[in-house]
């Protein structure tokens, strides 16, 4: 396995160690090892992408972080015991309850905690204004656009003010001009509230553009490949998508992701 | 500018032909039916006449209809005798067929060990089972509901657990996630994603339950025990009562086609703003 040591991870992650992945394997039943010997370590406050190819493993890797899934071999560390109500997630696709409406979305994880409405409302109000979704509170999901309906996704995960948001590439669906406005406000509302987040992604851009740190992996077996440090200043904006900066990072990230997809041993690169 | 100004205000000829088009249909939907309708009785009332048949074989629309009138007592303390085991079957088809599925639901062995006698008991003719029934089954009403019910039960069940399994895997991951309990997520997750399936079930069960009671009285009618419209019908046959006969065959259809209705009607009220089915098409 080649191990492309890009920048020091140390060099980035200021907050003490919040889970570290120790030698983490996956395989399934059916043959396929969408994990091998992988080696994470993520600090309170980190902002991590991991960014790859199609197979690479990068959602396998999020739900077992998630607890959804457990590991074949090696171990996750968390600091600390985390309880599960501690992590929030969001999904490629917004996966809203149709029947209910906004408020009754983004209350159902306290909800399910036995939390009333009427205790939950102050949260859940403030949530949705976080996400500028002030006044949609009574529509359904189908009244909403895609994007808007991930506003909803992420101000659902938000509620319980978890210690660390996974989410598995949330805007892939969406178009450019909504995908970046969701960037700029997702990276505001970190910025406010200094939450961990492992963000998958296939988009090299978006990775820079959000991450502090980015996690390269490569696929067959998926591994982690290599890593970058993005040490431009947050907060971020346009100007900062528009910069020469901006653009020296992914062309130093996409060398990387090129590396990775070349490393892949096999007869087509092309995912399948 | 003036080009989008006169868009907004006259259509082109390809527009305003479908809106035409458009119109004539939503028009059509109710007048053409009803047409075939009054067409269809004119002329069987035309065929009465020009051929002189008599009463007793097939009497003139206007007689039946006179017939509906003088024998609205008799008709409809019947009709309700025979809607009252029909709705009573639907409720216990409601309660068992949920109830079973919410059952198979808990455990995937529960299902797999019940569903094959489930299938079993539909695929079997009810008029087969019958004459056990009336052997086991002394009490008159209980008899009928068993059997109207035995008819209804199963679309319920099958679209029910249907509905309870197809819920959207990240869905179940995400109540997962938040630690849901197992009854937190079938209150809060599977029934209501169930329920678009159950009202389908339903709509057809609730005309399975109409059958079901009518065979039901037909079968026990034969035996000058039942007071149902199906036992008028067979009444009314030995007597050559064709008239009565007749209204006694309209008030069953108008009961099915009112089941139906009604039951399409609380589909929509209840998944009118969520489910695609009951949003009108957009363009």
């Amino acid at each position: 396995m080649i191990q492309e040591k890009v920048a020091q991870s140390t060099a980035s992650g200021e907050g003490p160690m919040l889970l570290s992945l120790r030698n983490v394997g996956k395989a399934f039943s059916n043959g396929v090892t969408a994990l091998s010997k992988v080696d994470l370590a993520i600090r309170e406050g980190d902002f991590l992408s991991l960014l790859g190819p199609s197979g690479c493993g990068k959602s396998t890797a999020l739900r077992l972080i998630a607890g959804l899934s457990t590991p074949t071999s090696g171990q996750l560390d968390w600091r600390g015991s985390i309880d599960r109500s501690k992590i929030g997630f969001v999904f490629q696709e917004p996966t809203l309850l149709p029947w209910a409406s906004v408020f009754d979305n983004v209350w159902l994880p306290l909800r399910l905690k036995g939390v009333s409405r009427a205790r939950a409302e102050p949260a859940v109000m403030e949530m949705l204004s976080r996400v500028h979704l002030n006044g949609f509170e009574n529509a359904v999901p189908r009244e909403l656009s895609g994007g808007m309906k991930m506003r909803v996704s992420i101000a659902r995960a938000m509620v319980t003010k978890p210690r660390i948001l996974l989410m598995d590439e949330p805007f892939a669906a969406l178009d450019e001009i909504t995908r970046f406005k969701l960037n700029n406000d997702l990276l505001e509302l970190w910025q406010d509230e200094r939450f961990t987040v492992v963000f998958v992604t296939h988009s090299v851009f978006e990775s820079v553009f959000l991450s502090s740190r980015v996690v390269v992996m490569a696929a067959r077996p998926g591994r982690v490949h290599g890593e970058l440090a993005i040490e431009a200043p947050y907060p971020r904006d346009e100007a900062f998508r528009t910069s020469p900066d901006y653009a020296a990072l992914c062309r130093q990230a996409s060398d990387v992701l090129v590396n990775a997809i070349n490393s892949t041993a096999g007869p087509h690169h092309d995912g399948h | 500018m003036t080009a989008t100004e006169d868009n907004a205000l006259k259509l082109d000829p390809e527009e305003a032909r479908r809106v035409r088009q458009e119109r004539l249909e939503h028009i059509g939907k109710w007048v053409l039916p009803m047409a075939i309708m009054v067409l269809a009785i004119w002329f069987w009332d035309r065929i009465c006449v020009w051929n002189g048949i008599p009463q007793y074989i097939l009497p003139r629309p206007g007689v039946v209809l006179q017939t509906l009138h003088d024998d609205a007592g008799l008709l409809f303390s019947s009709l309700l005798v025979t809607l009252k085991i029909t709705f009573l079957s639907l409720l216990l088809a409601v309660i068992g067929g949920v109830g079973l599925a919410v059952l198979f639901a808990q455990s995937k062995w529960v299902e797999m060990s019940f569903f094959p006698f489930a299938i079993v008991l539909q695929v079997t003719p009810i008029v087969a089972i019958f004459p056990l029934i009336n052997i086991y089954i002394n009490n008159q009403t209980t008899k009928l509901l068993l059997c109207a019910w035995i008819v209804a039960f199963f679309p319920i069940l099958s679209n029910t657990t249907l509905g309870l399994n197809s819920v959207d895997r990240n869905l179940r991951d995400l109540f997962k996630l938040n630690g849901a309990t197992r009854w937190q997520q079938l209150r809060y997750l599977r029934l209501p994603a169930a329920m678009p399936y159950f009202l389908g079930g339903l709509k057809i069960a609730g005309g399975l339950s109409l059958i079901g009671a009518v065979v039901a009285e037909f079968v026990a009618g034969a035996q000058g025990q039942s007071s149902g419209l199906a036992s008028r019908i067979i009444e009314a046959g030995y007597r050559l009562n064709a008239p009565r006969l007749f209204a006694a065959l309209i008030l069953i259809s108008l009961a099915g086609i009112l089941i139906f209705l009604v039951l399409s009607l609380v589909s929509h009220l209840i998944l009118r703003r969520w489910h695609e089915s009951a949003l009108k098409q957009e363009r």
